[in-house]
């Protein structure tokens, strides 16, 4: 269940990416190369997991499922606080620097007598 | 268990290779190399498109990208898991030598195939980059053939 959660985050994010590719003003791209790597990971997890389970890895637990999906969305959440920090921090259409350099000029002007 | 550090060490040592690479292709277009190769690095997707080819160090940082974001979403899975704490050994499962036995023996198969695919698909990027590359330096270079006769 976290595969599939993160698979279908990462293809969602991938289709977003491609909308506006090249120029990936939002960053998206961010967010495939996490949900891809992660879906990679845990599909090597999974393989080792049927292999060990056989058929029975097709038919968990209501119980584990559930905490499968809540893993998987928690994941998803975490991937996109990455993605918000790192957003804001290299802040690609410069709102945030805008913002600070006008603070500072507010603030410079209020000092003067 | 811990698989994911053997992905996580290959994305540190993809990680320093890539800032090698780049030093060298800066180095190499002040030396009078290939602009193309360096130019428009932020934008360098659009080299996929257009003309030129997308330089390795940025193939490079595709590979970091896949490892560090892939390790990073399943060092919390781990956590989630409590395998992974924020005290010392910080792995639960490295306090006893039988447990730490498993986990190095999960390290060896699950980490090392994580390690492993993620390297593969790399690789399948980068054959299905250089084609759309070669395509791209074919096609004005067709055009002025055809312009000639």
């Amino acid at each position: 269940m976290t595969l599939l959660t993160t698979l279908f985050a990462a293809v969602i994010c991938t289709v977003l990416w491609y909308r506006r590719a090249p120029e990936n003003p939002m960053k998206t791209g961010i967010l495939c190369w996490m949900y891809w790597g992660a879906s990679l990971m845990w599909l090597v997890d999974a393989i080792f997991e049927y292999a060990e389970l056989g058929a029975g890895f097709f038919t968990p637990e209501p119980a584990d499922m559930l905490n499968d999906l809540y893993l998987g969305l928690s994941v998803v959440a975490l991937g996109l606080v990455i993605w918000v920090v790192v957003l804001l921090i290299r802040d690609p259409r410069g709102v945030i620097r805008g913002w600070l350099r006008r603070a500072k000029k507010t603030s410079a002007e209020e000092e003067r007598p | 268990m811990a698989c994911f550090l053997v992905p996580a060490t290959e994305a540190l040592a993809v990680t320093v290779a890539k800032k090698v690479t780049e030093s060298k292709e800066a180095k190499k277009e002040k030396d009078g190399g290939d602009p193309s190769q360096t130019e428009n690095r932020d934008k360098a997707e659009l080299a996929l498109t257009g003309s030129g080819r997308v330089p390795f160090s940025r193939k490079l940082k595709w590979l970091s990208n896949l490892l560090w974001g892939g390790s990073a979403l399943l060092a919390f899975e781990h956590v989630w898991h409590g395998e992974v704490v924020p005290w010392f050994p910080f792995l639960t499962n490295a306090a006893d030598p039988e447990d730490a036995a498993e986990m190095l023996h999960e390290m060896a198969t699950a980490g090392v195939g994580m390690a492993l695919l993620v390297t593969a698909v790399w690789g399948g990027m980068l054959i299905v980059s250089s084609v759309l590359e070669r395509r791209a330096a074919k096609g004005p270079a067709a055009e002025t053939e055809k312009g000639a006769q």
